[in-house]
């Protein structure tokens, strides 16, 4: 059993199988596994996930390049005080989004979902909604396969590569997975996941990767903020019954054709955007010295 | 393309902070110290291209040094693989190639690598992205070695009848062939024979297989 597009994915949920199961069969059969080994493998990585998400709370990471570190702990303390402005899932959210690149910078394990630079979105949106709306570890694991489902679609007919397509591939892959996993999470129907997939995709369409001096670190941090953010906004639109306009197989190709128009510069390379900014550079020369 | 599963989506479990940068360059290492088998006294990592412009930012040096100690991609003890190399008597030195070629991918790294019996094995690794990987020269010879599946690599003359003796053996040992490539440098020179499996190798197969005269050397590579 297999599927390659969106369409196939909801042909097979068609008689009210949801997308968790369908990847979960897909797993066993294409990878030829076993249903046990498959679960097993998936709660290692929500382990990972959520301890990688959480430690940064109350310690904090220095990261290799100096850019970043800190900012989760800096957050959780501000809500703790009760200053947050965007709401408790919103900004629980916003923490462990900073939590995970944080950790990811300063040589912690994470989990890349689907990248490393964009590890943050998925934890994010995962644990702000285990912890506000008391869901189950099982609820956690649908959401991690019907994340999967979507991320697979990306990688096989658009890209989850920033250095091919941008930053809308990694963060803006991962605001896709994060919001289709929110949906399922919260009790919506495939075709919601779908639609709440492809909108969160479109809103990032365009993203560029201009890393400061080439690394993990700023701009991509606070990305995954908008990337989580964005995937719960867009699973409250499909939820509350908002279709997307565009299908998802032609919102990830649209994603695919950006991509690569994105001049080099600005795909991983350091050369444009952020990273040549005179802040940029001069951090790049303190870092590996002397300038590009 | 190969398949892709959930878990190269929700994956890899990895140290930080780069899947091509720290993960691959682990994986590489690991690849190579699986290869040689033997305890490893001396390493010289080569670095290319944006390997060479950015390793110390991505920790590939430290994820290097780890791989070659054998810890997966998700072994926090990449943080700190410098001083347990050198508390464990293994020597390593880095060396940045920063001239511009062409035929080189961005994140390249050969590794030179001397065994405690004084054996020399030279490896190229590309970091493909992601994660993956690919080797794509041993000992000079251009290969296609990604470590996916259970492998054997043979190092043989280029003999007629050389790799229908590897089949034979492995089919009477109940190895379902995955993949078999040979790649040569020149006609009736040295042969790599690299057969990906399945199901786990036994090193009894292998040393059936290594009677054969015209077999150099046999590397056992399980995933």
């Amino acid at each position: 059993m297999d599927f390659h597009t969106a369409e196939e994915l909801l042909e097979l949920c068609s008689q009210g199988t949801d997308i968790a199961t369908v990847m979960r069969e897909r797993e066993v059969t294409q990878g030829e596994t076993d249903s046990e080994t498959v679960e097993e493998k998936m709660k290692k990585a929500l382990s990972v996930m959520r301890a990688s998400a959480h430690t940064p709370l109350t310690e904090v990471l220095p990261s290799t390049g100096g850019l970043i570190g800190g900012e989760a702990e800096k957050l959780n303390k501000n809500m703790l005080v009760g200053k947050n402005i965007c709401g408790s899932v919103m900004s629980k959210a916003l923490i462990y989004s900073q939590a995970v690149p944080e950790m990811n910078a300063s040589m912690g394990v994470i989990v890349a979902a689907p990248t490393a630079g964009s590890s943050g979105v998925l934890p994010a949106v995962l644990f702000a909604l285990e912890e506000e709306f008391g869901l189950t570890e099982k609820q956690l694991l649908d959401g991690m396969f019907t994340a999967g489902a979507v991320g697979y679609l990306l990688m096989k007919n658009a890209s989850v590569s920033g250095a091919q397509a941008g930053c809308q591939a990694e963060v803006g892959s991962a605001s896709a997975m994060a919001a289709a996993a929110a949906v399922a999470m919260m009790g919506g129907t495939p075709e919601q996941s779908l639609d709440a997939a492809s909108i969160a995709l479109g809103n990032l369409l365009g993203l560029v990767c201009d890393p400061i001096a080439g690394l993990v670190e700023a701009p991509c941090q606070s990305r995954n903020a908008i990337g989580a953010a964005n995937a719960l906004t867009c699973a409250e639109m499909a939820l509350s019954g908002i279709k997307a306009v565009v299908p998802f197989t032609e919102m990830a190709a649209a994603m695919l054709r950006i991509g690569v128009k994105i001049p080099n510069e600005l795909r991983e390379t350091a050369l444009g955007g952020c990273a040549m900014t005179p802040t940029g550079c001069a951090h790049n020369c303190r870092i590996f010295g002397g300038c590009k | 393309m190969a398949f892709i599963s959930v878990f190269d989506v929700i994956g890899p479990n990895m140290v930080g902070p780069s899947s091509s940068h720290t993960a691959g360059a682990a994986s590489i290492a690991l690849l190579a110290k699986k290869m040689i088998g033997e305890k490893i006294t001396k390493i010289t990592f080569t670095l290319y291209g944006s390997f060479a412009k950015t390793y110390k930012g991505h920790g590939t040096d430290k994820a290097l040094v780890g791989g070659i100690l054998g810890f997966e991609t998700d072994d926090i003890r990449i943080r700190d693989s410098f001083n347990i190399a050198r508390e464990s008597g293994l020597e390593f030195e880095f060396v940045c190639n920063h001239e511009e070629l062409e035929d080189v991918h961005p994140n390249t790294v050969d590794m030179e690598i001397t065994g405690e019996s004084g054996r020399i094995l030279k490896v190229r690794g590309e970091s493909l992205g992601g994660g993956k990987v690919m080797l794509t020269r041993i000992n000079g010879v251009k290969v296609q070695f990604t470590g996916e599946y259970h492998a054997l690599i043979v190092i043989q003359r280029d003999n007629p009848g050389v790799v229908a003796g590897i089949t034979s053996v492995l089919s009477s040992w109940d190895v379902n062939i995955a993949y078999l490539r040979v790649f040569r440098e020149e006609k009736g020179g040295l042969a790599y024979t690299i057969v990906e499996s399945d199901e786990e190798i036994s090193e009894k197969a292998v040393e059936v297989i290594k009677k054969n005269p015209a077999i150099q050397d046999i590397m056992l590579v399980q995933r």
